[in-house]
């Protein structure tokens, strides 16, 4: 049962993946996006990590994608879709794909993770276990990430801005 | 039971898309939008080993890159609208300013 609703994310995940690449409306390739990061926070849930899946929603659907679809209404995209592949080249790209795809392919085939089976479920990925993980072990990451967020924030302000003459 | 392979799989084919719309799309937002995908697909690799290996530092650095995807996807977008402003182009083989 489990392994039926995988598949189903994962296919409808890997659909929307592809829609992202090949549409040529970036507001479609957005859409698409949506549906793939859906698909994610799906598959995290089967991964029993459902305060991941929640954060996944409001960040990626609620904040990313809308900042994503702000952006393209702010441009004015029309006359950009004419051709939607970089022109030339395409001959090495497809090399660089496929060496990557047999990479990953040989590293994936040769390791001895794939057999590994959960021993004991421990842990149920509760909010309150992630929290104190995060406030005690990984504190210094933490303050750091909201440094660079504010910098993030600063930064975002200081490009949006117009110039000043 | 669903076997980690799959996961790792799985995560494997979103990368390879998204790597594939990086190297060949034009448009800079859909290049942006193939970032998040293959930042996606790391944060399933994290989650999945997470979950096989019982421990929670998986799930920690995966909020993590979380939060970094979105302070990268602001930064981006207002480099790109400076741009839009001040050259009208959104096709990345058309940003040759600095070619020399």
């Amino acid at each position: 049962m489990e392994k039926i609703f995988f598949l189903i994310f994962a296919i409808m995940a890997i659909a929307s993946a592809i829609g992202v690449v090949s549409l040529r409306n970036p507001v479609h390739s957005a859409i698409s996006l949506m549906a793939c990061f859906f698909q994610v926070a799906a598959i995290f849930v089967l991964l029993r990590s459902p305060f991941l899946a929640a954060v996944q929603v409001f960040l990626y659907v609620g904040a990313v994608m809308v900042l994503f679809l702000f952006v393209i209404m702010m441009l004015d995209i029309r006359k950009a879709t004419i051709s939607r592949f970089v022109p030339g080249g395409l001959f090495w790209i497809v090399v660089i794909l496929i060496a990557l795809v047999y990479e990953i392919l040989a590293v994936i085939s040769k390791s001895n993770l794939l057999a590994r089976r959960v021993a004991a479920v421990r842990l149920d990925g509760t909010v309150a276990e992630i929290g104190k993980t995060l406030f005690t072990e990984y504190l210094l990451p933490f303050e750091v990430v909201s440094v660079i967020l504010l910098v993030a924030l600063i930064g975002a302000i200081v490009m949006g801005k117009k110039e000043i003459k | 039971m669903i076997p980690l392979s799959w996961y790792i799989m799985l995560s494997a084919a979103l990368f390879i898309i998204g790597m594939a719309g990086v190297l060949t799309r034009r448009n800079i937002l859909i290049i942006l939008m193939s970032i998040e995908l293959i930042l996606n697909s790391a944060n399933i690799n994290l989650v999945a080993f997470s979950y096989f290996l019982q421990d929670l530092r998986g799930q920690v650095f995966a909020i993590f890159v979380m939060t970094i995807a979105a302070a990268e996807a602001a930064v981006a977008l207002g480099i790109l609208v400076a741009l839009f402003r001040n050259r009208a182009v959104v096709n990345a083989d058309e940003i040759t300013t600095m070619k020399g």
